[in-house]
């Protein structure tokens, strides 16, 4: 695939983005995971 | 934070934040993805800053406790908002911040990403943050959050800011409803009605306060603004009308900041803070109103209304929330 890179193409600065952004997306979703449940609880104990 | 390099290659549209980075065989191509920083920049965090924290005060000085959980959720669906705010409006001026030095470093500006991809993060961010606020709160709350957004973008941002010098007396409304958002996701109401409740007091001072909080900066970097052939006053008007205005706005805006507590909606902490910071405001307002800048001003009273004018309303929130948690 490196053959058909312009030449002025950073791999290592692709990865990292790549690295980063799947990161950042991963720990987005768990926290949104964690406040969903939170959210639940806390309307359940609205509820009761 | 590290420079990031922009998107370079013959970029063509991508979305989701990647550059299609075309090579000399057109069925090989690859894309570099925008980096994360640069959707966070989208995002404006000083000026969410502020959004956060009258939203906070709004609901912490709300008559119903709201549970943490909820309400930490309404203060991120709120962040969520502002952000999806600074995402379109960056998405929408793009030419616009290319032209100015104080925005030309943006993401989009800058060619550190695609449009496309500030459009789907703008709107993503902007749906997700009212349906997050609608189902852990209310949609008293959401509505009013949808209304704000949709009043930043579209009459602000579009309507507004290209066509009239007037562009921030009115659209400095969308800045003043996260008191009223934090408001209703505790209570459950948008609290309308006679007399004035404290929510829309403090929308009141926001809206107020805009105009001579923007006219000082765009006193000082009125060269930008030219250059990207916005109407701001000072370019459409001129400097001494603007100075003018900076004066006369100060003055509602000095009545609606002593205003919650004439109404009796707080108590002395916050009218003796309210009453000395507003004299200093309108000290330095006055100067700023009736001087005239000379060949290589440094614009300092300009650009000290404009610093002050910051800690000003942030100090003002805080004396509301003091007032109510302390004294009462």
């Amino acid at each position: 695939m490196s053959d058909d890179l312009p030449p002025d193409f950073d791999m290592e600065e692709f990865r990292r983005r790549q690295r980063d952004r799947s990161r950042i997306m991963a720990i987005a979703m768990g926290a949104l995971a964690i406040l969903f449940f939170l959210i639940t609880i806390a309307k359940i104990g609205l509820l009761a | 934070m590290t420079e990031r390099p922009p998107l370079t290659g013959d970029a063509a549209a991508g979305s989701d934040g990647y550059a299609t980075m075309t090579t000399a065989s057109p069925s090989a191509s690859l894309a570099m993805p925008a980096d994360w920083r640069d959707f966070l920049a989208l995002t404006k965090p000083r000026v969410m800053s502020l959004a956060i924290f009258t939203a906070l005060c709004g609901m912490l000085v709300a008559p119903v406790a709201i549970h943490p959980v909820l309400g930490f959720t309404a203060i991120l669906a709120i962040a969520l908002g502002a952000g999806a705010c600074g995402a379109l409006n960056q998405w929408l001026e793009v030419d616009v911040d290319g032209a100015m030095r104080r925005t030309a470093s943006r993401p989009l500006p800058a060619g550190r990403m695609e449009p496309q991809a500030a459009l789907h993060f703008g709107v993503g961010l902007g749906v997700f943050s009212v349906i997050l606020l609608g189902m852990a709160t209310n949609w008293v709350a959401a509505g009013v959050l949808a209304v704000s957004i949709l009043f930043y973008i579209v009459v602000y941002t579009i309507w507004l800011k290209p066509r009239t010098p007037q562009n921030i007396v009115i659209g400095g409304a969308a800045g003043a409803f996260p008191p009223v958002i934090g408001w209703a996701a505790a209570t459950g109401e948008a609290a309308l009605g006679w007399p004035v409740s404290l929510p829309w007091l403090l929308f009141a001072l926001i809206f107020l306060w805009t105009p001579p909080h923007f006219w000082a900066l765009s006193l000082f970097v009125r060269t930008d603004y030219q250059r990207a052939g916005i109407p701001m006053l000072p370019v459409v008007a001129g400097e001494t009308a603007t100075r003018r205005q900076i004066f006369l706005y100060t003055i509602p805006m000095a009545l609606s900041a002593v205003a919650p507590w004439a109404f009796g909606h707080t108590g002395a902490l916050y009218g003796v803070t309210a009453s000395v910071l507003t004299a200093i405001f309108l000290l330095l307002a006055t100067q700023v109103g009736f001087r005239r800048s000379v060949e290589g001003d440094a614009m300092k009273p300009e650009k000290r209304l404009f610093a002050f004018s910051i800690l000003y309303l942030f100090i003002l929130f805080a004396a509301v929330v003091a007032d109510a948690w302390i004294l009462t």
